[in-house]
């Protein structure tokens, strides 16, 4: 029964989100609502000398303003600060004492009875400053940068082979730091109730993540706070860990004993996570045919001063293509800046994006296409792990890819195509994510009018996961898809992880056929004691849910209704809930993978980029629903080419500070920047993977794309630009 | 945000009469701008004296052939207003570049020449800046000055003037009508705006309590030969790294006449007679259009990251004229650069 799996289902919250019934974070109500806005550090380290709040305590609306002076207690020990995904270190604690770790760390909090009377008092407050010596260039602190992660065990003897390679070529990418710029602003609505229990409306990727921080934060049972963020207006890994304003509406709240709801604006998100400025090095070796005999790839990327933030950027260097040699290195430089985040396919969008480059610069010296390069080192099995994939259509996809995109029609030197006054530039790379799966507990309770809730911790972040689970529900349950009622993202639900890593398809998918398993079984049982039941004897392996009754799977014409069943039972409903564990499978290797395809129009005098069209074939098992799917690569794609050409959060060292902190100022692709995007998802089945053969789409769209816009800008221009992104200065002769 | 008073003028005397009675006030129209700076506690008026309801609408044709253009329109309209897209297609072309459809919606034609500039360090208050806080120092001289001017700098300030619209306007020749406590008085556009000098907290010659009532448009509108062409960082709602305004006027192959003017280089929009005068009388061909550029950027210098202006702008002059003298302009619809 896939009445709904695999077919493009539209959301099942696409009105409630084009009407605006479908309520964000900032948008709950609540009596006597107070308003919260953040005042911020503006240097980059040292201390709080002196805070003076009396003149804007003096403003008539004002409530209180809290500082690290007058907070209401926090958790003073690290643990209880550090989230589900928190990194190694000691998290930052907003409002806990004096020090100032970065440049728009909040140092205090007007609570005011409205939100503009709040803004203007926080101008009054007065902060003094002992000022330290800091440091924010990466570039410049380098030579500080120390090994983290333990170091990734080496395959042969890679400095030699790649010092003797027949062709060989090494390079510095550097990408800078980005931030995700989420459509809706990091708000947080902390509702107090007259017995002092709390519900927050938090903007977040993870609401039982926020309800345990919380809880140790403030030292609180379970029961005195309840998270909900029912819908959330994109965050891209920004919202994975618990995010300052939470912590401060709920310190306003416990305060003032009064609902308090604080809004970051677009400005105070800059200092938030981001996606970490890395110095990819990527040496490649290989014999003249293009077999690979050397890989290496050091990463040196920034962090805090006080947490570790690594990601695997040096990975898929190791795992992607068949090599004897290899060695990798993830170094960190610790700096006076806020600790990054993970933000859309973390460490592969910036080390596939090196990667992909090298590759590409080597086909140049080896005069080969970057496609058959691609495939001289084509591997089957994971080459760090030695293990076969679960399923990899890779070859799949740069076939597919490369027809779709008419690739053989490509002449390989560099400026040897053109269209009037515009240089035409075909490049290509490839993509590789994670196909990741976590356990997920999902509950449901069937009624019998054929109704069935469907419910879960998880949080859909704009995402597809309401439309996905309940596909999978309506399918697992034989029932019509507006039978079905889902709700997500409230800490009361069974349990689930943050919604990240690209497993939250896989994972609430399977959680759901779980519980309804669970309630087939009931079922079952209620039916088998129908006299002269039609299903009487029968296996549960034999049965199956469809057209709103149990049947037999042998002969569906072998049937009871659910209404039948259930009056037959006495019971009104079935109410299961389950909890899904994947098995767990070390004899494979489990990713995503893609090929991309970019042509790029360059004004031959004028350096102005066109990304005219994009090609991305997919290799990413089953796909639940192909049109959301495609959405997801669509934004991908289209972050990709903001990667490749615009996104770049500019800081000025001398000060330490992010200087287009507003997306006036920070760039991201607009719509006359994007042009035909091609999505194909090539078919992939699993076996292995999962039941279902679900991998996930959520990061793989973005890897790869950077990479072929700027081997497409070489194929181009003759221009090599190892430093993104590539504004056309970059390419001006 | 700082707390402010609002009042709203009744006419344009009684809007005089506010100004002048209260220092810290400022004028506000579509608010595109102003709005956005007090956000920023870059401007803390005192009072907003809100003239959008003032009635400076109106587009109208004089009896000598030239237009006037009250201070109000909406850029939007001016745009696509049938007399400016006939006889000034120019000017609606340059506003078409600027912002966005919503924004250009908002915003009016007197906010429009007297926004201020971006340098981002203008915009942040915990960084000096001599045009925010006089004598505090330029911190984008040795910091990041790449969208900043090579033509006209002094030592104090090396903005940009944002507008695009201005640009066209100064090709065009316009003229600022301007109304104060003497009465009214009208400036060209190009004496409009200021060069930093040593005091560069002052954008424009206009006086602490005056309002600008309107501009005019003389009869030449250039409208056979024109183009304005706008290089960004992103193909659409991004500020010029450099913009030319070009206009022509062609006998067969010889050009009779030539306006030009560069947008995002200076703290000005960016004209020369003497390359204008240079081009008269020659052929519209690449060669001169290319000595036309030298001139137009003659004195240009550069800081550490603004240097590629240079080059990019004469390329782009050139690109510019030989659109306007094929007729071809810059289209500000389609997604590529003509
Ligand atoms: C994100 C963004 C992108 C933008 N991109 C561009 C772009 O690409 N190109 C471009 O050209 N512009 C751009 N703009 C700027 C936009 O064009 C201006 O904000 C707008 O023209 C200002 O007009 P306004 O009526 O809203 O002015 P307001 O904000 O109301 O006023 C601005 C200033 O003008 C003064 N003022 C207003 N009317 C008068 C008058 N009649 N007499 C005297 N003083 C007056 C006010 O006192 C104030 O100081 C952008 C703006 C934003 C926010
Ligand atoms: S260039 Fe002008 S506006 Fe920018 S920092 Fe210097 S003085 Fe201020």
């Amino acid at each position: 029964m896939n009445a709904y799996i695999g077919t493009p289902t539209s959301r099942v919250d696409g009105r409630a989100k084009v009407t605006g019934a479908a309520k964000y974070a900032g948008e709950f109500p609540a009596d006597g609502l107070l308003h919260g806005f953040v005042v911020e550090a503006t240097i980059p380290c040292g201390r709080i000398a002196r805070l003076d709040t009396s003149a804007a305590l003096q403003v008539k609306g004002v409530l209180d303003v809290l500082t690290h002076a007058n907070r209401p207690p926090l958790a003073d020990k690290d643990e209880a600060w550090r989230d589900e995904v928190a990194p190694e270190g000691s998290p930052f604690r907003p409002l806990y004492d004096d020090t100032v770790k970065f440049n728009g760390q909040p140092i205090a909090l007007v609570v005011a009875e409205d939100w503009e009377t709040a803004k203007f008092a926080a101008t009054l407050v007065r902060v003094e400053y002992e000022q330290r010596g800091f440091a924010t260039d990466l570039e410049g602190e380098r030579g500080k940068a120390a090994e983290m992660d333990k170091p990734h065990k080496p395959r042969g003897d890679a400095a030699a082979t790649l010092a003797q390679a027949r062709v060989r070529h090494e390079a510095e990418y550097v990408i800078p730091t980005e931030h995700h710029n989420p459509m809706e602003l990091y708000a947080t609505t902390a509702i107090w109730d007259s017995n002092g229990k709390l519900t927050i409306y938090d903007k977040t990727q993870g609401v039982q993540n926020v309800h345990k921080f919380l809880c140790g934060v403030f030292d609180k049972k379970p029961d005195d706070i309840r998270v909900a963020s029912p819908y959330v207006g994109g965050a891209f890994g920004s919202g994975l860990r618990p995010q300052y304003q939470v912590v401060l509406a709920t310190l306003g709240a416990l305060a003032l004993k009064r609902s308090v709801r604080v809004v970051l604006t677009r400005q105070q998100m800059y200092g938030l996570g981001y996606r970490p400025m890395t110095i990819e090095r990527v040496g490649l070796g290989a014999k003249s045919d293009g077999t690979l005999d050397a890989v290496t790839h050091e990463a040196i990327a920034v962090t805090s001063r006080y947490e570790d933030f690594a990601r695997n950027d040096t990975g898929w260097a190791e795992q992607l293509y068949s090599s004897p040699n290899s060695r990798f290195s993830h170094k960190l430089v610790h700096l006076d800046v806020s600790t990054p985040c993970d933000m859309r396919a973390p460490g592969a969008a910036s080390g596939v994006c090196a990667l992909e480059c090298a590759m590409d610069e080597l086909s140049v010296a080896l005069k080969l296409d970057p496609i058959e390069l691609r495939l001289k080192c084509y591997s089957d099995r994971d080459q760090s792990e030695n293990l076969p994939y679960t399923s990899k259509q890779l070859r799949e996809c740069y076939a597919r890819g490369a027809d779709a995109f008419g690739w053989s029609r490509r002449n390989p030197a560099p400026r040897s195509m053109r269209d009037g006054k515009e240089l035409v530039g075909w490049g290509m790379a490839t993509g590789v994510w994670e196909a990741l799966q976590m356990p997920v507990a999902v509950r449901i309770v069937l009624t019998s009018n054929g109704h069935a809730e469907v419910s879960c911790a998880a949080s859909d972040i704009g995402t597809g996961t309401y439309t996905i689970v309940a596909q999978v529900a309506a399918d697992a349950l034989g029932l019509p898809i507006e039978n079905i009622s889902v709700r997500l993202a409230d800490s009361t639900l069974p349990q689930a992880p943050v919604e990240g890593g690209s497993w939250m398809a896989a994972s609430s998918a399977h959680a759901v056929l779980a519980a309804a398993e669970e309630v087939r079984k009931e079922l079952l049982r209620l039916a088998g004691k129908i006299h002269g039941s039609p299903l009487a004897g029968a296996e549960l392996a034999d049965t199956v849910l469809t057209d709103g009754s149990i049947a037999r799977a042998s002969d569906n014409r072998r049937a009871v209704s659910i209404a039948d069943a259930m009056r037959h039972g006495g019971v009104e409903r079935i109410e299961k809930e389950k909890l899904n564990q994947f098995g767990e499978d070390k004899k494979h290797a489990r990713n995503t993978h893609s090929a991309v395809f970019a042509e790029v129009k360059v004004d031959e005098l004028l350096g102005v980029i066109r990304v005219t069209r994009v090609v991305s074939a997919i290799a990413a098992g089953r796909i639940l629903n192909t049109k959301t799917g495609r959405s997801q690569i669509m934004g991908g794609v289209v972050w990709g080419i903001g990667m490749a050409l615009h996104e770049e959060t500019v800081m000025d060292h001398r000060f330490g500070r992010i200087m287009n902190a507003n997306i006036a100022e920070y760039h991201i692709p607009v719509n006359a920047d994007v042009h035909d995007i091609d999505v194909i998802f090539v078919d992939e089945p699993d076996a292995h993977i999962n039941a279902l053969g679900i991998k996930g789409l959520g990061e793989i769209g973005i890897v790869g794309v950077p990479a072929a816009i700027a081997n497409a800008v070489y194929h181009a221009t003759g221009k090599r630009i190892r430093r993104f992104p590539i504004t056309l200065d970059k390419v001006l002769d | 945000m700082n707390n402010f008073q609002y009042a709203r003028a009744t006419d344009v005397a009684d809007a005089i009469r506010l100004l002048a009675a209260d220092p810290g006030a400022k004028l506000i129209a579509g608010g595109t701008n102003l709005i956005d700076l007090m956000k920023e506690n870059v401007e803390r008026p005192s009072r907003l004296i809100d003239i959008s309801r003032l009635p400076l609408r109106k587009v109208e044709e004089t009896a000598d052939g030239s237009l006037r253009i009250g201070a109000l329109v909406p850029n939007s309209d001016l745009a696509y207003h049938p007399l400016i897209e006939q006889r000034y297609p120019l000017l609606a072309s340059a506003i078409l570049a600027g912002a966005s459809a919503q924004l250009r919606n908002m915003a009016s034609v007197g906010g429009n020449l007297m926004q201020r500039t971006r340098c981002v360090y203008f915009y942040d208050t915990a960084t000096p800046c001599n045009k925010r806080r006089p004598s505090s120092g330029c911190s984008a001289m040795d910091g990041l000055n790449r969208n900043h001017a090579i033509l006209g700098t002094s030592a104090a300030c090396i903005a940009t003037n944002p507008s695009d619209m201005s640009v066209a306007l100064a090709a065009l020749g316009a003229l600022v009508h301007i109304a104060g406590r003497s009465g009214e008085r009208t400036i060209a556009l190009t004496d409009f705006h200021r060069l930093p000098g040593d005091t560069p907290h002052v954008d424009t010659n206009l006086g602490t309590s005056e309002i600008i009532t309107g501009i005019e448009l003389p009869a030449r509108g250039f409208a056979q030969n024109y183009s304005y062409l706008k290089i960004r960082d992103r193909m659409s709602y991004a500020f010029a790294l450099v913009s030319v305004a070009a206009a022509l006027e062609l006998e067969g192959n010889a050009i009779s006449g030539a306006r030009m003017a560069l947008g995002g280089v200076a703290h000005k929009p960016w004209r020369s007679l003497e390359a204008e005068a240079a081009l008269r009388g020659q052929a519209a061909t690449p060669d001169h259009f290319s000595r036309a550029a030298d001139l137009l950027l003659q004195g240009a210098t550069t800081r550490s990251h603004n240097g590629f202006k240079v080059e990019l702008a004469r390329r782009a002059i050139v690109r510019t004229l030989t659109q306007a003298a094929n007729a071809t302009p810059q289209s500000q619809a389609h997604k590529k650069i003509a």
